[in-house]
């Protein structure tokens, strides 16, 4: 460091080396070129195509360049979906979360055959959700395995709706959901220092105190930044609530009213408005679930504190 | 005041700890008195943790008992022993404050709150660390962390305080400060402890008794100077600072005293256990005993020759390291200097040599090791 006043004798590479400045930025190029040519771009793009309202729009809703928000927040068609896919993210990423929280806790533990299970928990990350659907319609539709064999056993009268609707979304939703929610949970279950637990047990605690006061406190940042992640990724299910779901009733959620604008009514300005309020409204999901993690402690979990 | 929940006596029947058919620890009989400062001493691996996390109850036993005045307690789980322990690693809680990590184990009694406040600050000031109450383990340092374990431990007043390696995380002069304020907590508590550590030095200034452990197996039981005057074999001697270990073949034993020959010289020294005539033996040396001489000042007819190799200055002392012709390199202290290179005599009275069969137990000795001529073997 140089005192302010004395000429350091260091060249100017060297000071600028020291703040962090030299050759090796360069390696930031390609991705940064990226990012503005197929993020920054486009979505500004998008944003300005939101303040140009179709002359259809404008007539309909009124509101001048904003004309597109007067409809979204007008149209209750366009405007339920928001709560449609509320409805489906928020359970489906809690939901993931407080099921991989006991998984993660049993396969911390050594047994026989850990290995496998473990495998065949993760594997349906593997499974894209166009597989995953195709499954669901085959194994629960009405003619699928599963009713067959509930009418067949005499279990039910008539076969379970569980396709083509809300369920069936919500099961697809878990199923890719789950793995990645328990993996990102697993991790962060492996970085407390199992002596903890020792200690907390020597010190009386039982192993619900020392889940409640030990493990769970320490793991709960982790468990809201896996929650926003599984949130985020269920928030914009689009091929499952076509395909499994119902498109136009149950499961109308924002990605299909986006699609719909854009495809089938040749309205570019107003998919980009329904997308960017997507956004807005995980964005806003996202805050709060930060604001909350802000308030916990986020320190090391290891054991030297 | 901290006081200890008193009991008589705590005893280990035959108490083992296998792994996968691999025995970690076995065939461990102990009786710790009230009060008593039992120490563990061993290398990593020796089984001392093993058997500080069966007694901590984290390990189940495979073989024999654990009785405390005669009531089981080897079944009973961790949380129920009522026993304090101190992590190698502090296992402090990161989340919680100094007295919350504290007070966690009288909560989990659902003690009332005055008194858990009471209590709380009783321990935190018998570790002085008042005005550090507030902060959390992460803004401490090694050794204030330490002593916030230590207080977590003592504030329950435990029948039984368990330590493990407490002091190895800590650097070298706060090591002999922890040292002093644990003997110092010891005696003005009376807790009754067993601490587990590969540190000799530890050991033998903390420890009312010390059990040497080697490969899962008890070595020796004692009180320290009858362990550093007395090892009963040349592993534990290795670990009271008999620096000089060196593999030797008995010539003849008269009396409690044996003649070996080392490379290429003879040796007499005081013979602990049992050899014969022909027996391959091991003869221990501390370097405080080893003294470098005059060619003609040679005690016990005990003589050794080398060359000076090393030299280091310890203050007071120097350490010298001699290479003898064969090899070996002898350890001993001197109070000035030899010349690096220079070649000695070094001497050592007989009764300062000890002299070990190789193989400390007659259990554990392969038949036909090597020692083929002790078929005719002439016991003392």
């Amino acid at each position: 460091m140089t005192a302010v006043g004395s000429r350091s004798t260091a060249s100017l590479r060297h000071r600028l080396a020291e703040r962090g400045v030299d050759v090796s930025l360069l390696f930031l190029l390609p991705a940064l070129l990226l990012i503005v040519g197929l993020f920054v771009y486009p979505f500004s793009y998008g944003i300005g195509l939101t303040f140009q309202p179709s002359a259809l729009v404008q007539e309909r809703w009124g509101g001048g360049v904003l004309a597109n928000y007067v409809a979204f927040f007008s149209d209750p068609f366009v405007f339920d979906s928001v709560g449609i896919t509320m409805r489906l993210a928020l359970p489906a990423a809690l939901f993931n979360v407080l099921a991989s929280v006991p998984v993660a806790l049993v396969l911390r533990r050594k047994f026989r055959g850990k290995r496998l299970v473990t495998s065949i928990l993760v594997l349906p990350i593997t499974l894209g959700t166009v597989l995953t659907a195709q499954g669901l319609l085959i194994f629960a539709g009405r003619q699928g395995w599963l009713n067959r064999f509930l009418l067949e056993a005499g279990i039910v009268d008539e076969p379970l709706r569980l396709v083509n609707n809300y369920t069936g979304v919500m099961f697809s939703l878990i199923i890719t959901g789950f793995p990645f929610a328990f993996l990102l949970i697993s991790s962060y279950l492996s970085g407390i220092d199992p002596s903890l637990d020792a200690a907390a047990r020597t010190l009386g605690a039982g192993w619900w105190q020392r889940f409640r006061r030990v493990t769970l406190p320490l793991l709960a940042p982790g468990l809201a930044t896996t929650f926003i992640l599984t949130f985020v990724l269920a928030f914009s299910v689009f091929p499952s609530a076509r395909l499994v779901g119902d498109a136009m009733g149950e499961t109308r959620v924002m990605s299909l009213m986006a699609f719909r604008a854009f495809g089938e009514q040749n309205d570019y300005q107003m998919a980009s408005t329904i997308a960017l309020m997507m956004g807005v409204i995980e964005l806003g999901v996202v805050a709060l679930v930060l604001l909350w993690r802000s308030l916990l402690y986020k320190g090391s979990t290891g054991g030297k504190g | 005041m901290i006081t200890a929940d008193r009991f008589e006596s705590l005893e280990l029947r035959n108490v083992g700890r296998s792994f996968g058919g691999q025995d970690a620890l076995s065939g461990l009989d102990l009786t710790v008195r009230a009060g008593e400062f039992i120490a563990l001493l061993g290398p990593s691996g020796c089984g001392k943790s093993t058997a500080l996390n069966c007694l901590a109850g984290l390990l189940p036993l495979t073989h024999g008992e654990i009785l405390m005045d005669g009531r089981r307690v080897d079944t009973l789980p961790s949380e129920k022993r009522g026993f304090g322990m101190v992590f190698q690693s502090y296992a402090l809680f990161p989340h919680l404050t100094v007295e919350r990590n504290v007070a966690f184990g009288l909560q989990m009694r659902r003690l009332p709150r005055a008194e858990v406040a009471q209590r709380v600050r009783e321990a935190i000031a018998l570790v002085k660390l008042e005005e550090h109450a507030k902060k959390l383990p992460g803004q401490l340092s090694g050794g204030q962390q330490q002593r916030v374990a230590i207080a977590r431990a003592v504030v329950l007043r435990p029948s039984l305080v368990l330590m493990d390696e407490p002091l190895s995380n800590l650097d070298a002069k706060l090591r002999l400060d922890m040292r002093t304020e644990i003997r110092r907590l010891h005696q003005s508590l009376g807790l009754t402890t067993v601490y587990v550590t590969h540190d000799q030095e530890e050991a033998l200034s903390l420890a009312d008794r010390l059990v040497v452990l080697r490969d899962g197996r008890v070595q020796q039981v004692g009180t320290p100077d009858a362990l550093y005057e007395a090892p009963a074999s040349w592993y534990v001697a290795d670990f009271m600072g008999y620096r000089n270990i060196l593999p030797a073949e008995v010539v003849s034993v008269t009396a409690g005293e044996a003649t070996v020959a080392v490379g290429g010289v003879r040796l007499t020294g005081r013979v602990v256990g049992t050899v014969a005539a022909g027996d391959r033996a091991r003869v221990a040396v501390r370097p405080d005993d080893l003294s470098v001489v005059e060619a003609g000042d040679v005690v016990d007819g005990n003589s050794l020759t080398g060359t000076v190799s090393v030299v280091e200055y310890h203050g007071r002392e120097l350490a010298v390291s001699v290479q003898a012709p064969d090899g070996t390199l002898l350890h001993l202290r001197a109070p000035k200097a030899p010349a690096v290179g220079a070649t000695v005599t070094l001497t050592a009275r007989a009764q300062r040599v000890l002299v070990f069969p190789e193989s400390p137990e007659p259990a554990l000795a392969t038949t036909g090791a090597g020692t083929g001529a002790s078929e005719q073997a002439v016991a003392i």
